[in-house]
């Protein structure tokens, strides 16, 4: 009843090239980025901030980024944690070096080199193919992580290899550091975040997407009917990498405020990411961010359930929550293969029947 | 949401009731993952004594103790969370046991006004106070580790170490890389040659270092492993048939669960300590009185008179001291946080002090200050008897190369100043 296109009528191509063309998607929309910008900011505290909403975030720009390699252009990756370190050592160095400039610009242009070392390292992807294509990728990972931890100029030759963000701002209000208030730190990833999305919304609506999707779902077939396989898996690879690198940087810059390459963003990152897509759905935003909700908010939520509420010792918590996420995982993948955004659309599709079936 | 709703509920259950005195003690600790091996004793030994404390004296200064345990599993996003979750309660001191999640907490700590100890790991040159103002990390630290090693060694070589050749095997993290730079210069110093043998996280696989030891043939092997990478370096060693006696192990390095797996082939290997080892001292009678023959141990309770669960109770009994010195300078019984920095920093450890604890001799005497706030730095050598499954000291608490460290950490920690813009804490 609510939800369904008849009776919706655009009267110009503006209307009907929108991004969410149905009325009940765009409302929808609009509430969510009220409360997310309206609402969220006034009831914010540190822990919700650092341990719940700044990872959420975060980790959905990263689910985004692979999303649109692995989920729209079919090129697997398993070098999502090197590609998120390119982005915070390029975010850290870019930082100190220049400490007047904005954090946006650090931020972006984090981006933009992590986006140039995607395509080096998407390179091979025009001649190998699938597991081949993953393995390779698993070689950036290690060798981009390799790097950070071997070349001292990356850590700017601290004693111990860490890197620390320091304190910078946006148009005088802190953003980076231990001073940063909650709300700035959500805000600041926020904007990225709904910037990323819409980018990549609309980007996947559009020839290039379109030229992806093809890719992806025959290689050769496309290339038949006219799509140039380089361009199209190389900006796969540079768009995905510069949300991937913004991810970095922020995680670094904005969560973490310390990092250190080989525990933040090894090759655990990478498989976390990779299953946040896989869990919310692969070529779907809306399944980022799903995906991205269900990894960071289950293992709080369950400690949370068990250590305050129940009680129970920490460790026990700690081994049920693998034991309780592991199978979690495999009962979505059998009982929903194509992940949380799945169940989205079938509820949709029954929407759009509600509430005569028949 | 229903679970949001829940926790929200909580939360502001927790905020209404009225705050009872209690002395909040968060215990950051892993007991699970690649490094809970070190991490259980540790943390039991450190929940012990509070429980000790509660138990035989009703806390400290008649306000009990609470401790907070929050599992960390050595990673630092559930670091933050951990951290976030507790210090709302009134977190008095984090010790999280882990490098990696200092270097987080270093700030964080200083903009909320908590203070920080870190016992013997973390960033060596919070010991300069003036520019860490609430981080500390007596009784000793990476440096002075790293110089009581070769101060051993100098000892044991009739003080000539030019021309020998020494290999550090370190985990490939913060934690390992803090005494690359403190060895070099001493190699400068003292004419050794240095090398240095990356082992990745968590370091089950070092075949291709200890390949490189058995063909270099290092006169010395050093070590800075944690977890699970301290028992495989150790029955790696033994396979090349390196002689255990030259191998030396940082303090984090010379625990029981360490050697035992290796069984007599760790017989001689020695390790690093600032702190006595063994239960031969009274506290560990009342620990059995009051703790564990009610069944009020923590975890397994099978770890009494190890050598993590030492420092643990080691890094307990410090916090416990801090607060007794915290109580007596502001005159209040239920500290906050901030008082409680000012007691780390009065802290001053005599040897009647801790006599009077019943840990007599058991750590170094050092007074911290406002500049000092990593002690004087005493390292001694303990060796495992693998026939008898204990650890002796062989070698008595002796200090480092002051000259060395010293400038060392004026060094990091001024650049850490500039770099943060951190004005003097101290005039």
């Amino acid at each position: 009843m609510f939800y369904r296109e008849a009776g919706d009528f655009k009267t110009s191509y503006v209307e009907d090239g929108q991004t969410f063309p149905i009325r009940f998607d765009r409302y929808r929309y609009y509430f969510v980025l009220a409360v997310a910008f309206g609402i969220v900011p006034f009831f914010i505290n540190d822990y919700w901030a650092n341990a719940i909403l700044l990872p959420f975030l975060i980790y959905a720009i990263a689910a985004i980024g692979l999303n649109i390699l692995t989920g729209y252009c079919g090129q697997v990756s398993l070098g999502t944690g090197g590609f998120m370190a390119v982005g915070a050592y390029s975010c850290y160095k870019l930082m100190t070096a220049f400490p007047d400039v904005s954090m946006f610009i650090h931020v972006l242009l984090a981006g933009g080199i992590t986006a140039l070392v995607g395509v080096v390292f998407g390179l091979p992807s025009l001649r190998i193919k699938g597991f081949y294509l993953a393995v390779a990728t698993l070689a950036a990972q290690f060798f981009l992580v390799w790097l950070f931890n071997r070349v001292a100029w990356f850590y700017n030759y601290s004693a111990s290899g860490q890197i620390n963000a320091p304190e910078r701002e946006v148009f005088g209000i802190i953003i980076t550091g231990p001073n940063a208030t909650s709300t700035a730190a959500y805000l600041f990833c926020l904007i990225f975040l709904v910037a990323s999305a819409l980018v990549a919304r609309n980007l996947t609506r559009g020839t290039i997407g379109r030229t992806w999707m093809a890719i992806r779902d025959m290689d050769i077939a496309a290339e038949i009917i006219g799509v140039n396989p380089l361009r199209a898996k190389l900006t796969a690879f540079a768009v995905s990498s510069f949300f991937v690198g913004i991810s970095g940087a922020l995680f670094f810059a904005v969560y973490l405020g310390a990092v250190e390459v080989g525990e933040a963003f090894g090759i655990q990152k990478s498989f976390l990411v990779l299953f946040m897509i896989i869990i919310g759905g692969l070529g779907s935003i809306f399944g980022s961010f799903a995906g991205a909700a269900f990894l960071v908010l289950l293992p709080v939520a369950l400690k949370v359930f068990g250590v305050d509420i129940m009680g129970w010792p920490t460790d026990i918590v700690a081994h049920f929550q693998l034991v309780i996420v592991g199978g979690l995982i495999i009962l979505f993948l059998i009982l929903e293969p194509h992940g949380l955004a799945q169940l989205w659309r079938v509820a949709k599709e029954k929407l759009r029947l509600w509430p005569f079936p028949h | 949401m229903k679970l949001k709703v829940t926790s929200l509920a909580l939360g502001a259950l927790m905020a209404a009731a009225p705050a009872m005195a209690d002395l909040v003690m968060p215990s950051l600790s892993y007991r699970t993952g690649p490094y809970a091996a070190g991490g259980i004793p540790f943390a039991d030994g450190y929940a012990d004594y509070f429980t000790l404390l509660n138990e035989r004296d009703g806390g400290i200064g008649g306000v009990p103790v609470r401790l907070l345990e929050c599992e960390t599993g050595y990673n630092t996003e559930k670091g933050v969370e951990c951290y976030e979750s507790t210090k709302g309660e009134g977190a008095l001191v984090y010790q999280p046991l882990s490098t990696g999640i200092t270097y987080q907490l270093i700030p964080k700590t200083t903009a909320d006004d908590i203070p920080l100890h870190t016992l013997g790991y973390g960033r060596t040159s919070a010991k300069n106070g003036d520019v860490f103002s609430h981080t500390f990390n007596y009784p000793a630290n990476y440096w002075d580790g790293a110089s009581g090693a070769i101060n051993y060694l100098l000892e044991v070589n009739d003080n000539d170490l030019s021309g020998k050749k020494i290999a550090l095997v370190y985990h490939n993290s913060a934690y390992g890389k803090e005494p690359i730079r403190t060895l070099e210069t001493l190699a400068e110093k003292h004419g050794f040659e240095l090398s240095l043998l990356p082992v990745d996280h968590p370091g089950q696989e070092q075949k291709s270092q200890w390949l490189q030891i058995r063909r270099d043939r290092p006169d010395n092997v050093i070590m800075w492993g944690w977890g699970v990478m301290n028992q495989v370096a150790i029955q790696e060693a033994a396979n090349i048939r390196f002689p255990m006696e030259d191998f030396i192990g940082i303090w984090w390095s010379g625990g029981d669960h360490d050697v035992l797996p290796a069984g007599e082939a760790a017989d001689g290997y020695k390790a690093l300590t600032f702190h006595a080892v063994g239960d031969d001292f009274p506290v560990f009678d009342d620990i059995q009185t009051h703790v564990v023959d009610k069944g009020l141990a923590a975890g397994a309770g099978d770890q009494v008179g190890n050598v993590l669960y030492n420092r643990g109770l080691y890094a307990a009994m410090l916090a416990a001291e801090a607060v007794k010195e915290a109580q007596e300078i502001h005159g209040v019984a239920d500290i906050t946080p901030s008082m409680m920095r000012d007691g780390m920093e009065a802290l001053e450890m005599t040897e009647e002090r801790m006599a009077a604890l019943g840990l007599p001799n058991f750590g170094p005497a050092f007074t911290a200050s406002c500049e000092n706030h990593g002690g004087d730095g005493y390292v001694g050598v303990t060796q495992w008897d693998a026939k008898n499954q204990t650890w002796s000291l062989v070698s008595d608490f002796a200090p480092t190369d002051g000259d060395v460290i010293g400038a060392l950490v004026d060094e990091d920690s001024g650049a850490y100043a500039a770099e943060n813009n951190i004005p003097s804490n101290c005039n």
